[in-house]
């Protein structure tokens, strides 16, 4: 098929399919489906779009058919993602097993365990989390301690994880366990899938300096977990992991990409008003929203610029590091500015007029942007290693 | 729009730095100290003129090679890594002017340009900041004349021009002119700026411009437009080549030089501050080429993304070069160490054609606030 009639052939599925409430901006967590046992749509028009959208394979674009993918070409992928964005569609399907698990089965997964876990990630079955930092091993991940220990066909898994988002609602966990301790400590590491409802799996929400609860601790007390459920080899979880993190880190920027058009100016404009010249009345503000729109785009186009780098066939490396880190790094600046431009509101914490302190909890969030998925420090020590060559 | 280079940019890449090995730093050092009078070597610009040079943003219809202002940048960027003066950049925006708004009398002056390195130099600013309009030169009707009389600083290549492309505001409105520099009623000086260029301080007194080429007045404005918007995508593209081999520099002295028994490369302190430059540059880069591909493009975001690109550019070239300079430690501050010519080139860049506040202001203007 030609890509132009793919592109028609899209353009009708949405205009037919993507019900008009599903083309407005995710604005909060009712706007959003995660899928899973457990899961409830939270209206009609959310489970047509999803069901229409799972259907085709579309919530994974290019996973192949056999699967229950959408098996698209790259250029098919990207045509669909375009008309999507022309329309505001939103993703029929949030899933921690699309954007990371999935990537790692297809890669480093056994047959037995691609037929057995993407249908359910792709049709939303299953909710999976990830289980990689622990207490004492944040940017450190490599020093991790979870214990797993060989017990005949299973491992008997101890130990506590840290920063495990939603665990309290997922079904499934994939997690770096330590099955050696006698080597090096990126060798022996096993990157293992346990079900969350397994004797001795326990969760607890950590509450964040923006007040919501979106991470969890998640405890292991002689959890049993089938020795099928290593993916790639035991004690070579580190490659596994090392891959995901890059899936992740090109994610993340991707995530702030979406949002980072939306100008500033317009909220100032807002508040503070223009001069009889048509300039923000305070200039010091508009010489920083300037400067940060600017950087804004620079980083948009250089988003651009590693996609056409990649499409020649470029490998993208250590080059998400760089893309993780200036991309979270300009969303927690982005949120100081907003914070500027809205003056008291913007600070409020409670309080229906001030839609329960939204802003100033963002801004508290984004504080994690640089923390999350390895911290800006970590990013910067990739790229003065592997793309500079500095020594160590 | 690619920010890959094609097959032909990657020849014209090659062929620059093939020619530009024949001007390196060192040649900077050289017309300075020995006090040329230009600032620049005239037979570099002759086998500039010899490869085509002049033409390169020119449609192949117009007689050029036509590889549009993204074209000229790569030439830019190759310059700014080698530092090397050239009558370049004024040649590159006037040929498009007159391509775009010129009569047949101007298009002749355009000959002698691509074929014999013949320079028109720009002529709009008016003392100590860019302003893009003219503020006190006019022109002024008597006994049947028209005369132009008025003071232009900043004038790049002005000291060497033959031409000057001159706005003067006069009863009906600004006035774009060619004149020619050897006329009687012009007085040239020259400035020896920080960079070890010259720049031309430009008078005209009573100069009768009634035989002299003048573009349309209604197209006035849009060539004011027009020339700041290239001056500064190009002077970006300058920027980008002077932070790229700054830092480059950079980066191989701090493998290279030990203290306290290590390479100095090894200490976290100076590795973050390299790598966070590092992303500056490249972000610098997708900026710089979007702003010469929506010029060629005539995308309506063009004019703002000129400024912006100018912006980022000049920043991240004061970043890199003071990085450089501060990195490199005592020898840095050293005139035999060449990173210090960097450094100078860097500002006087940053600051031709509007600084980056002025784009700031400029961009912002744009967007509606």
């Amino acid at each position: 098929m030609s890509l132009e009639v793919f592109r028609k052939e899209v353009q009708e599925f949405l205009k037919l399919n993507c019900p008009d409430s599903m083309r407005k901006p995710i604005m909060e967590e009712n706007d959003t489906y995660w899928g899973g046992r457990n899961a409830k749509f939270k209206n009609a028009d959310q489970e047509k779009w999803f069901h229409a959208m799972a259907e085709k394979g579309w919530t994974t674009p290019k996973w192949p058919k056999k699967y229950g993918g959408g098996g698209l070409s790259n250029d098919e992928a990207r045509i669909l993602k375009k008309e999507m964005e022309k329309l505001g569609c939103r993703p029929p399907l949030l899933s921690f097993g699309i954007w990371m698990l999935g990537p790692a089965l297809l890669k480093f997964g056994t047959e037995e365990q691609r037929e057995q876990y993407l249908p359910d990630i792709i049709k939303g079955k299953v909710r999976w989390c990830q289980g990689y930092s622990e207490p004492g091993a944040g940017s450190d991940l490599a020093g991790l301690q979870t214990s797993a220990i060989a017990d005949g066909d299973h491992y008997i898994v101890n130990g506590q994880k840290v920063w495990t988002s939603y665990a309290d609602a997922a079904d499934m966990i994939f997690a770096l366990t330590r099955t050696d301790n006698s080597s090096k400590k990126q060798i022996g590491i096993t990157f293992l899938l346990i079900d969350m409802l397994s004797e001795g799996v326990s969760t607890r929400p950590i509450k964040l300096i923006s007040g919501k609860s979106p991470f969890c601790e998640t405890f292991f007390d002689n959890v049993k977990v089938p020795k099928a459920n290593v993916v790639g080899d035991e004690n070579a979880g580190w490659t596994v992991a090392k891959y995901l993190l890059t899936h992740e880190r090109a994610s993340i920027s991707g995530a702030v990409d979406a949002d980072m058009m939306t100008p500033l100016s317009h909220y100032a404009k807002k508040s503070i008003g223009l001069d009889e010249q048509g300039t923000l009345n305070d200039k010091v503000l508009r010489g920083d929203i300037a400067e940060w729109e600017i950087d804004g785009a620079a980083f948009k186009f250089t988003l651009d610029r590693i996609n056409q780098e990649m499409k020649a066939g470029q490998a993208i490396g250590a080059k998400s590091s760089f893309m993780k880190y200036y991309g979270s790094e300009l969303n927690k600046k982005k949120y100081e500015l907003r914070l500027q431009c809205e003056g008291l509101k913007a600070h409020a914490w409670s309080g229906e007029e001030y839609n329960e302190g939204k802003i100033a909890r963002q801004f508290c969030r984004t504080k994690g942007n640089s923390i999350e998925g390895g911290t800006s420090e970590i990013q910067l020590n990739i790229v003065a290693k592997h793309i500079l060559g500095l020594p160590s | 729009m690619g920010y890959i280079l094609t097959e032909e940019q990657e020849f014209l890449k090659d062929s620059a730095k093939d020619l530009l090995k024949a001007a390196p730093v060192a040649l900077v050092r050289e017309l300075r100290d020995n006090n040329n009078p230009n600032g620049f070597s005239m037979d570099l610009w002759d086998k500039m003129v010899e490869m085509g040079w002049p033409a390169t943003a020119l449609s192949e219809e117009s007689g050029g090679l036509g590889f549009g202002l993204r074209g000229a940048g790569i030439l830019m960027e190759e310059s700014g890594k080698t530092l090397s003066g050239s009558p370049l950049l004024s040649t590159l925006i006037v040929s498009k002017i007159i391509e775009r708004y010129g009569n047949s009398m101007m298009k002749q002056i355009l000959e002698s340009c691509i074929n014999d390195g013949k320079i028109v130099a720009i002529a709009l600013q008016e003392g100590n900041f860019y302003s893009s309009k003219p503020k006190s030169t006019t022109i002024s009707i008597a006994n049947g004349k028209a005369l132009l009389n008025g003071e232009k600083s900043m004038v790049v290549d002005g000291h060497v021009a033959d031409y000057f492309l001159v706005t003067a505001d006069s009863e009906e409105g600004t006035y774009t002119v060619l004149v020619n520099a050897k006329s009687e009623g012009v007085k040239i000086d020259k400035v020896q700026m920080m960079d070890a260029r010259f720049y031309g301080v430009v008078s005209f007194n009573d100069l009768d411009i009634s035989e002299d080429s003048t573009f349309n007045p209604n197209d006035s404005k849009n060539i004011i437009g027009d020339i700041t918007n290239m001056a500064n995508a190009l002077l970006s593209a300058e920027l980008i080549g002077i932070m790229s081999e700054a830092f480059h520099r950079t980066i191989d002295y701090l493998k290279e030089r030990r203290q306290f028994g290590k390479i100095i490369g090894s200490f976290q302190g100076l590795q973050h501050r390299a790598a966070d430059l590092y992303g500056e540059i490249e972000v610098s880069k997708s900026l710089s080429i979007r702003a010469l591909d929506a010029l060629d493009e005539n995308d309506f975001m063009a004019p703002a993304l000129c400024s912006m690109a100018k912006v980022k550019s000049s920043k991240v070239a004061q970043l890199a070069t003071n990085e450089g300079v501060q990195m490199f430690g005592g020898i840095g501050m050293t005139d035999d160490e060449e990173i210090g010519f960097f450094l100078k080139r860097a500002r006087v860049a940053s600051l031709l054609f509007g600084g980056s506040n002025y784009h700031l202001n400029r961009y912002a203007k744009m967007s509606g606030y």
